[in-house]
This record gives structure tokens, C-alpha cells and sequence, in this order.
């Protein structure tokens, strides 16, 4: 188990360490220990599916690592039901786009460096996975968010790239505080920070403890997955090398927080607060990523608005209680085919047009670069939630729970839901006909053309996951089972059943259609600039709905205008107290110095007094 | 009938060998020629020291109270002191070799026209090899001795070849023989107190042994004027010696005019043996009236430390600023005696040795800093020295660093351990004073630092001269140390934790 985590570090830090001289190998050595993890996982996955359900969890203890008075942490990992979906998704995702990245980066002269990078971030994100601590995962936690921020400042030569990767640490900073805290508060509660441990704790905590915990806990996942109030990040991490966007912002890292929300289950099963936070962040950056992507022209951004909402749709089936984690998962591995599949073809679609994002210079590609358009269409389906693609599965799942919580919150929570699946089908129709279909709208000097093998291969592969994952993880309830041991779900949906599951999905794709249809019919013909007089509610789609600038207002004025107090303080305040002291010092010392004259006299006249003063001391003390 | 008394020359033999080697040093002195002279005096002196290092630990484990009758204990305590003065004082040695820092004909007046032509016909005396090895036999008695005649004639014997070397700087012959005259005037006045003191306690008890004094103590009480005079003039007479205030007067100016690999001898081997003697005497006789003399120990370890850190501040002068940090490592050091306890034994064994390699490996390199005029102690001049010689700074940077107790180097440690031994026993008040001593301490370690690395060397910069063999050895020796002790303390920790007898 611990190679999993091992190999790729190693790996990472000789293709570093050498620099240079491995340039003409690196590539070829960082894939082929991505592609070593993803067999022992596939290997670890198998062993564990000999084992009955009670004996799948496998802990081992790989050195003590902190052993400070009551602190006890050795560095253990724990490969479980839950954990053994995200190796199998890192390391399989992650050597697909390996694959990719080798073509991709062919032409630049760092790519041994982007590859120890990837490198860095398997193990990393194994680590977060494998932990079976909340201080493990912290550590992972961080290594992500390092190898998150090397990768998206890759380009870094470009300033605003190197500004978006300050932005995504910055804002992911905020999120690890929260992390932190939660870890403090529950050594503070419950003496231990294991997983294990929480969870005995857990059931004889206080309703105020576990709430905070749960809240702490929410804004680490908001922070690391891009949700309302700290999404801003998100769509500026497109800075970053495409198969980067792929594996990290998209797949694999960005769900980070529904893994943690999951994993904390215990947590949240027990805090009804928490659980109404969550399910209110989630449907409020569900709509939110939502609109935002029906307004941007940048394909990249476009996808990622779209990432942040279908988190958004993970972390709201979290906070439906314990029959919505297994939904929340299989939507995150099934999202994990079929987004990471278009972010490739947008990456194939870019490396055909010179690195062109804005898709009003696209149009008609689909006769150019045939495989990009396929593979691109069926995710396509797939997100839409048309049967019997991947997202029909999951996705239904979602909008069907959160219909069944029954009352005015069910029908709040499905029709957001609902309304959600609708926008989702109008702006990834327009992203697919902007490319796709349509007139050509590029410049002369293009020349579309399909790409590589290396880089149609991972797309076909993970083409075939968004058509057939969702049919295996929901069949005979095959994934629900699965974590049920982890995440104690019960195998019906729960809750009071609201609609007929049928009817959800009927509803669902009307929705769809819609939407999409809507979308065909606006976007007959496209303007190659966008245009300027558009509705109120597009421009603050394009501006991300002003959240930049609400952060801006609330958060970095007055961050800047403290930062300038706390200098003013430190120049006049603190420094004028230590050149005081300093002074009073050396003013001190120079009448030593005048002391130490240098005659004999003097210091034996010194002496004397110290004798008469020991004298009286000793007289003081034994009288 | 007169019975010779029954000596135990196995425990007395690291003892003998030194001063055995310094015998045979005057008898070199006279009969071998200028040629080989220096050479041999240096193997005489290096063998003798390893030697006796060698016979101390094969007898690291004994125990007696009888060596020399009632007047030498063997113990743990006394053992590792050994050890550590031989151990210091074979690396302080090495310094020695670079034969320019001495005077040509320490008879010579300075300036005068015997010295003039000793200078010209290249005369190089070599006495100051015999006359170390008499200081180190003395030191080496100091710690073991357990009575007051052979303490005050261990310290005298330490003490009279330290007022000698001071005085044979070859370069400001005058600067350096005042500062002989000076540690004489104020040495003597010193060991006047100590054998007053001495007198004092014979007054109380009718006897010179520690032990018979301990037991009178208890048998007829401590409510008697000479028993408390007794321990008051002891206390001047050790605390001269370690250079705490306000008995300290003497440190600068004579750490400034002796040739520096002495000063460097002198600051870390003296330390060791007064503290060694000074812990045996306040535990074994005086442990039972600790509350009447802890006080005036407060006393006089705050100010010191205290006083040392902030005269330190406006110093220019490279050796002088070593001074004053010494006096406040005597301090710090006066925190570990005050404990008076098996933790506060420990961690001034290991305070001692920490601080002992620093001091000499400091020194060492003050020796190798130059114009051509030799020695530059003038801070001014050292601007950029990193630039110039980047591998001697970091070397010096880091025994200040150690000075300054920073983690990662055996100082840290030391410090760290000596206070929480103090806090353990009690005295809170020294520990928030050394803390703070400490802070005050460092500003001008690091201003040291701060003029080597970060400002840009001048016309006036000093160079580096090229150290011998044996100088190199003995700055990566100290350099080692001070490194592998702050990574790995328990090395010395686990030694020190077995050697903490000291026998009543």
C-alpha cells in the first residue's frame, strides 16, 4: 500500500533532483509509475474483493510520526471501500492523462518538469486518500494544493498565469484553515485525530462540537472544491496546462472535499446544522457554476464553471444524510470519466487550433477532428443525464434524493436541483455547437487536424466511462453496496418517496431538452466577438456573478488596508518599543563601559562592594 | 613512627602524566636546540594531554575517596571534568602551534633592545608548552581536590602559568603585559579572599575537609558568622575565577591581551574546572545550608548574565565581545550550580563541553583573521568577510550561533537543558532572566554575523591566513562538535547521566 504513495514521490523527486539529464526520459519513467500504481491498485482492488464486507478495510502503519504528550500520530494508512474508488480513479484517470501529456507537452522545453509535477500530485492525492487521520490527510491535503499551484503557474513566464496560481493557493489557504481547525477542535474534543477515533467520539460529542467540526470541515471542502464562497479560483486554474485542468481541476483534486465530507460521515450523520450548511452551499454553487457557464466564451472556463456545479451536485447529495454518499461518489467517478474525457477533447481542440480557447473562433470541427468530436459528444450525453449514458445514473440519483427529503426543502432542494440539470443542458449544448457544428469561424492561418494517437487513446478510453460507468455502479445497486460498510447507506433511497423514480427522470429530461433546444435555436449563428448588448444577467454571468469583486470589496481592500496598519504599527508601534529598549540598552552599556576603566584599582574597589553586598545578603537571608 | 601515606597511582596517574610532560617540557627547554625545540614541545604537550585523556576514561567507572589520603576524590563528577579539561585543552593546544603569537624572549622588556635583537636573531622561546601543562595538572586537580589546601594549591597551580602566558603576546607586548599584571593584582586579591575563606571554615569546623566540614554542619548546625564568612570569601575566590560579576572586572581586559589561543585555553578550561570544584564544594559541605547561599548565587548569576550581555552591546573589539558573552555564559553556567541537582549537574557537564568547543573554535579562528601587522580584532574590519573567505565565517558564524543557543547547535541544547534544570528546582526568576539575557545576548552575535555576511568588504577587509594542518584540525573538530552535539545531544547526555557521583 505504501508503494502507492511511495513510487510516484520517488519518482517525482529523481526527475527534479536530476534535472536536465533527465529530460530525454522523463516523461516515459513518470507514466510508467502512474501506470505501476494504477496495476497495484487494480491488484489491491481485487484482494479486496475476495474479502467479505467487515474484513475489506486494511490499515498499515508505516512509521510513528508525532508522539508529543498526549498527541499520538503514527503515519498510517488505511485502504478502504471508499478509498480503493479514489485510487483506482487517481491512478487510472491519472495515467490516461499521462498518456495524453506526452503528446501534449511534446514541444515544451519543461516537460520533465510538468511530469515530476503530475508525479508529485498522484502521491499527493494517494496520500489525502489513504490517510487514516485527519493530520494524514492534511499533509496530502497540502500536497496537492502545492502541486495544484506548481502546476497551474506552470506557464509562469506569463504574469497572469502566475497570479492565477496565487489566486487558486490563496483562496485554497482559506479552505486549509478550516481543515485546521476542525482537526484542532476535535483533538480538543476527543483526544485523538484518527478517523477511528473521531467517529468513537462522534457518538457522545456535543450538538455545538460536531457542528463546528462539521462547518470547519465544509469550508476545507469549499475551499479545495471550488464551492460558494471560495469558488472564485476555479475558472482562473484553466491557466494551467490542459491535462492539468483535466486530472486535477476537474477529476480528481477539486473533489477533494466531497471525499472529506464523506469520509467524515460520522460527523455530519450526527449534525443536522452541518448537514443544512452543506446542502445549501451545494445548491447554491450548483446554480451558481451553472449560470456562469452559460456566458463564457473561453472553452476552458466554460468546462470549469460546469465542474464547479456538478461539485456542487456531490456536495449536495452529502448533506442528504447517509443515503446520499454513495450517490455523491458514484457521480464523482462517473464525472471523473466524462469531464476529464471533454476537457481532453477541448485540450485536442486547442492543440488543432494553436491554442486557441475562445470558442466564437471555433465552428464546424466535427468533419476535422472526428474522434475529439465523438469522444467530446458522448460526455456530452453524458453530463445531459440522457439514458443511458454515465450522468443518467448518478445525476437522477441526486435530483431523486433530493426530491424524496419530502416537504418544502425536498421540493426546494430537487427543483434547484432540477433547474440546474436544465442550464447544465443549454450551456454544454452551446459549448458543443459553438465547436462542433456551425460555420467555420477561424482565421486563414488555421489549420484544424486531429491529433495523435497518445492523445485520441485516453479520450476513447475514458469516452468509453462516460457511456457505460454509471450502468456498472448502479447496477444491483453494485456501488451502494459496496460503501455501504463505510458510509452506513441504506440500499433503498431514503426519505419519503415524493415521485416515482421514473417521473424524476421523465421531468429530468424534458428539462434537458429544453435546454438544449433552447440553446440550438439561440445559437444558429454566432458572431465571432461576443456581442456587447446582452442582458443584465449575461454580463454578470460573464463577471462570474461579481464574485470577484465581492472579494475584492470584502476581503482584499480591507486585507490590503490592514496589512498597511499592521506595517505602520510594526514601523512606529513595535519597532519604536525595540530601538527603545535598544537604546536604553546601549545607554546602559556605555556607563559599563565607563566602568571598565582599565585600573587595577577600580576593579578591585568593584570586588570589594560585591563582597559587602554578598555579605549583607547572606546576613539578610540566615538572620 | 611516621607512616608515608598510601597514594592509589592509578587514579592519580592522568594528574601525574600531565605534569610528568611539563617536567620533561622545562628540561627540553634547556638542553635542545632552537631547531627541533618547538616540534618536540608540541608532541611532549599533545602526547601528555591524550595521554592522560586516555587513562581518564579507562577509569571512568571508579570511585574513591582515598586516592591521596582524604584530599583527592575519584568520582564520576570529578572523572568527566577531567575528561572534558583534557579533551579542550588538547584541541586549545592545537592553536598553539601557529609559534607567531608568542613573544620571542618573554624576559625582554617590550621595546627594548634585548628584545630588539631576540627579535632579529629569530629566537622563539618554547616555554609556554610546560608552562600550559602545569595549568592543566593544576585545573585538573581543582575539580578532584576535597580539601581546602589542595584546592587552593590546585588553584594556584592553575593560576600562576596563566598570569605568565598572558603576558607573552607577541604583537602589543604592552597591552599584554598589563593584562598579566592585571589578572596577577586581581588573581592574588582573589586568592586572598579564598584562603581567608578557607581559614574561616577551619574557625567553624577545626578541619579542611569538605566532608568533615559537611558533617559539622549538621552536627552542630549552621547558625555560626564563620561559617557563613567561610562560604562567602570561598565563593569570591571561584567566582573570580569563572569571571562573574561583579568579580568579572578582569575578563576583558585580559582576554584582549593574552595571545588569543590562550585566551581561548583559558575562557574554556578554567570554566570547567572552577565550575567542576565549585559544584563538589556547594553540594558536599555546604548542600545542607543551600537556602543561606542560594540567594546571593541569584544574585550574582542575574547580574552576570544579565550585565555580560548588555556591556557586550557597545563592544568593538572582536576578543572583548567573547569576553563579555564569557561572562555571561558564567552566568547561564551559575543557573546549573544553583540547581544543585543530578539534572543540574548534567546539563552543566554538558553546558561545559558545549560551550568549551565553541570558545576554542572561536578563538581559534579570531587567530587566523589578519592584516599585516597580524591580528585584527576590529569588528569594522571584518565587513564581508564571507564574501572573502566564505568557509572560515560560517565556521564562526556558527560558534555564535551556538553562543546564542540557536536549535540545531550544541549551545541550544546546553542552554536549554541548564534551564530547565533551574526551572525544575525551583528558580524561576534566573530562568526568565537568562531568557531574556539570552535575546540581549544575541543581538550581538548576530551583529557579528550580520558584519561578515551582509556588508560589502572595503579596502580595509582583513584576509584569511592560511591555517596549518593542525589549526584546521582543530576548527573542524570544535566546528563537529558543536554541530553533532546540537543533532545528537544525547552522545554526551547518556555519558553525562552515568558520571554524576560525587562522593561526601
Amino acid at each position: 500500500m505504501v508503494y502507492l504513495i511511495a513510487l510516484p514521490l520517488l519518482s517525482a523527486a529523481l526527475l527534479l533532483v536530476l534535472g536536465r539529464i533527465a529530460d530525454k526520459w522523463g516523461h516515459l519513467l513518470a507514466t510508467f509509475i502512474s501506470a505501476t500504481t494504477f496495476a497495484i491498485g487494480v491488484a489491491e482492488f481485487f484482494s479486496m474483493h475476495g474479502q467479505s464486507g467487515g474484513n475489506r478495510a486494511v490499515t498499515q502503519k508505516v512509521f510513528e510520526w508525532i508522539a508529543v504528550g498526549n498527541l499520538k500520530v503514527d503515519a498510517s494508512l488505511l485502504l478502504d471501500q471508499l478509498s480503493i474508488c479514489f485510487v483506482l480513479l487517481i491512478t487510472g484517470v491519472g495515467t490516461l492523462i499521462h498518456i495524453y501529456s506526452i503528446a501534449y507537452m511534446e514541444h515544451d522545453k519543461d516537460r520533465r518538469r510538468f511530469f515530476a509535477y503530475l508525479n508529485l500530485f498522484i502521491a499527493a492525492m494517494l496520500l489525502l486518500v489513504l490517510g487514516d487521520s485527519y493530520l494524514n490527510l492534511y499533509v496530502g491535503w497540502e500536497g496537492v494544493g502545492l502541486a495544484s499551484y506548481l502546476l497551474i503557474g506552470f506557464w509562469n513566464q506569463n504574469p497572469a498565469y502566475a497570479v492565477a496560481a496565487k489566486k487558486a493557493f490563496i483562496a485554497n489557504r482559506v479552505g486549509d484553515v478550516g481543515l485546521s481547525i476542525a482537526i484542532m477542535i476535535s483533538f480538543a474534543q476527543f483526544g485523538t485525530v484518527s478517523f477511528v477515533g473521531v467517529k468513537a467520539g462522534a457518538a457522545h460529542a456535543s450538538p455545538v462540537a460536531l457542528s463546528a467540526i462539521g462547518a470547519m470541515l465544509l469550508l476545507a471542502a469549499a475551499g479545495k472544491s471550488a464551492q460558494f464562497p471560495l469558488q472564485s479560483w476555479l475558472g482562473d486554474a484553466m491557466a494551467g496546462p490542459t491535462p492539468v485542468s483535466a486530472l486535477i481541476h476537474a477529476a480528481t483534486m477539486v473533489t477533494a472535499g466531497v471525499y472529506l465530507i464523506t469520509r467524515s460521515n460520522f460527523i455530519f450523520d450526527a449534525s443536522s446544522t452541518a448537514r443544512i450548511l452543506v446542502v445549501t452551499v451545494g445548491v447554491i454553487t450548483l446554480l451558481f457554476g451553472a449560470i456562469v457557464g452559460t456566458a463564457k466564451d473561453d472553452i476552458k472556463k466554460a468546462l470549469a464553471a460546469s465542474t464547479m456545479s456538478q461539485i456542487g451536485y456531490m456536495i449536495l447529495a452529502t448533506g442528504l444524510g447517509p443515503v446520499g454518499y454513495a450517490f455523491a461518489i458514484m457521480h464523482l467517478l462517473t464525472h471523473g470519466f466524462f469531464k476529464a474525457g471533454m476537457f481532453l477533447g477541448a485540450g485536442s481542440v486547442m492543440h488543432g487550433m494553436e491554442d486557441e480557447v475562445n470558442m466564437r473562433k471555433y465552428g464546424g470541427l466535427a468533419r476535422l477532428m472526428p474522434i475529439t468530436a465523438v469522444t467530446f459528444g458522448l460526455g456530452y450525453l453524458a453530463i445531459l443525464g440522457v439514458p443511458p449514458f454515465a450522468g443518467f445514473y448518478s445525476k437522477d440519483k441526486i435530483i431523486e434524493t433530493a426530491f424524496n427529503q419530502g416537504g418544502g426543502k425536498g421540493i426546494l432542494l430537487g427543483g434547484a436541483a432540477l433547474i440546474g440539470a436544465g442550464i447544465t443542458a443549454f450551456y454544454m449544448t452551446r459549448v458543443v455547437v459553438l465547436t462542433f457544428s456551425g460555420a467555420r469561424r477561424w482565421k486563414d492561418g488555421a489549420h484544424p487536424h486531429e491529433s495523435s494517437i497518445l492523445m485520441w487513446a485516453p479520450m476513447v478510453v475514458l469516452a468509453i466511462g462516460s457511456v457505460a460507468s454509471g450502468f456498472l455502479l448502479s447496477f444491483g445497486s453494485s456501488l451502494v453496496n459496496w460503501l455501504q460498510p463505510v458510509v452506513n447507506a441504506s440500499n433503498a433511497v431514503g426519505g419519503k418517496e415524493l415521485m416515482k423514480p421514473l417521473v424524476v427522470s421523465l421531468l429530468a429530461l424534458v428539462v434537458v431538452i429544453l435546454g438544449a433546444g433552447y440553446a440550438i435555436t439561440k445559437y444558429r449563428t454566432v458572431p465571432d466577438v461576443a456581442p456587447e448588448k446582452v442582458s443584465l444577467f449575461t454580463k454578470a454571468a460573464r463577471k462570474d456573478l461579481y464574485q470577484d469583486d465581492l472579494n475584492d470589496a470584502l476581503l482584499v481592500k480591507p486585507g490590503k488596508a490592514l496589512t498597511l496598519g499592521l506595517v505602520a504599527t510594526d514601523n512606529y508601534v513595535i519597532d519604536g518599543a525595540v530601538r527603545l529598549v535598544g537604546w536604553v540598552l546601549s545607554e546602559i552599556s556605555d556607563v559599563l563601559r565607563k566602568i571598565q576603566n582599565g585600573y587595577v584599582r577600580t576593579y578591585a574597589l568593584i570586588m570589594l562592594a560585591g563582597i559587602f553586598i554578598g555579605a549583607l545578603i547572606i546576613w539578610v537571608v540566615t538572620a | 613512627m611516621l607512616t608515608t601515606p598510601a597514594l592509589d597511582y592509578n587514579l592519580l596517574a592522568p594528574i601525574l602524566i600531565v605534569l610528568g610532560g611539563a617536567l620533561l617540557g622545562v628540561l627540553v627547554e634547556g638542553f635542545i636546540g632552537k631547531a627541533y625545540r618547538a616540534r618536540i614541545q608540541i608532541i611532549i604537550a599533545l602526547i601528555a594531554v591524550a595521554t592522560a585523556f586516555g587513562w581518564v576514561i579507562s577509569i571512568r567507572t571508579k570511585i574513591s575517596q582515598v586516592a591521596a589520603v582524604d584530599s583527592v576524590s575519584i568520582d564520576g563528577g570529578g572523572l568527566f571534568m577531567q575528561g572534558a579539561i583534557l579533551a579542550l585543552a588538547f584541541v586549545a593546544l592545537l592553536f598553539f602551534t601557529q609559534n607567531d603569537h608568542f613573544a620571542p624572549q618573554a624576559s625582554a622588556l617590550p621595546g627594548s633592545i634585548e628584545e630588539a635583537e631576540a627579535i632579529r636573531s629569530g629566537l622563539q622561546m618554547t616555554e609556554i608548552y610546560p608552562l600550559v601543562l602545569f595549568a592543566i595538572a593544576g585545573m585538573l586537580l581543582f575539580p578532584v581536590a576535597h580539601d581546602l589546601i589542595t584546592l587552593f594549591v590546585a588553584l594556584e597551580v592553575l593560576s600562576i602559568p596563566l598570569y605568565i602566558i598572558t603576558g607573552l603576546a607577541r604583537r602589543r607586548r604592552l597591552l599584554s603585559q598589563e593584562a598579566a599584571l592585571k589578572y596577577f593584582l586581581l588573581g592574588a586579591y582573589s586568592s586572598a579572599f579564598f584562603l581567608f575563606g578557607g581559614a574561616f571554615l577551619y574557625g567553624f569546623s577545626g578541619s579542611l575537609s569538605l566532608g568533615v566540614i559537611r558533617t559539622t554542619v549538621a552536627s552542630t548546625g549552621a547558625n555560626h558568622i564563620f561559617l557563613y564568612l567561610g562560604v562567602l570569601f570561598i565563593s569570591v575566590g571561584l567566582l573570580f575565577k569563572v569571571g562573574a560579576v561583579p568579580f568579572h572586572s578582569w575578563t576583558p581586559d585580559v582576554y584582549q591581551g593574552a595571545p588569543t589561543p590562550v585566551t581561548g585555553f583559558m575562557a574554556a578550561c578554567t570554566k570547567v574546572a572552577a565550575f567542576g570544584a565549585m559544584f563538589r564544594i556547594f553540594i558536599v559541605a555546604f548542600g545542607a545550608i543551600q537556602n543561606d547561599w542560594r540567594p546571593l548565587f541569584v544574585g550574582v548569576a542575574i547580574i552576570t548574565m544579565a550585565g555580560g550581555a548588555i556591556a557586550a552591546i557597545v563592544q568593538r573589539d572582536v576578543k572583548r565581545t567573547l569576553a563579555y558573552s564569557s561572562i555571561t555564559h558564567a552566568g547561564f553556567l551559575l543557573a546549573g550550580v544553583i540547581a544543585l541537582s543530578k539534572a543540574g549537574l548534567t546539563s552543566l557537564m554538558f553546558y561545559l563541553v558545549a560551550y568549551g568547543f565553541a570558545t576554542i573554535g572561536a578563538f581559534g579562528i579570531v587567530t587566523l583573521v589578519r592584516d599585516s601587522t597580524g591580528e585584527v580584532n576590529d569588528l569594522n574590519r571584518w565587513a564581508g568577510l564571507a564574501k572573502k573567505s566564505p568557509g572560515v565565517a560560517s565556521a564562526f558564524a556558527l560558534f555564535l550561533m551556538s553562543f546564542g543557543g540557536i536549535p540545531l547547535t550544541a549551545g541550544f541544547i546546553a542552554k536549554f537543558s541548564i534551564f530547565t534544570a533551574a526551572y525544575e528546582s525551583g528558580n524561576i526568576a534566573i530562568v526568565v532572566v537568562g531568557v531574556i539575557s539570552s535575546a540581549i545576548a544575541l543581538f550581538f552575535y548576530l551583529r557579528v554575523v550580520l558584519i561578515m555576511f551582509f556588508k560589502e568588504p572595503t579596502d580595509d577587509t582583513v584576509s584569511v591566513a592560511v591555517p596549518s594542518f593542525l589549526v584546521s584540525a582543530g576548527i573542524v573538530i570544535c566546528f563537529v562538535i558543536t554541530l553533532v552535539l546540537g543533532v545528537y545531544p544525547n552522545l554526551l547526555f547518556n555519558l553525562a547521566n552515568t558520571m554524576t557521583t560525587l562522593v561526601p
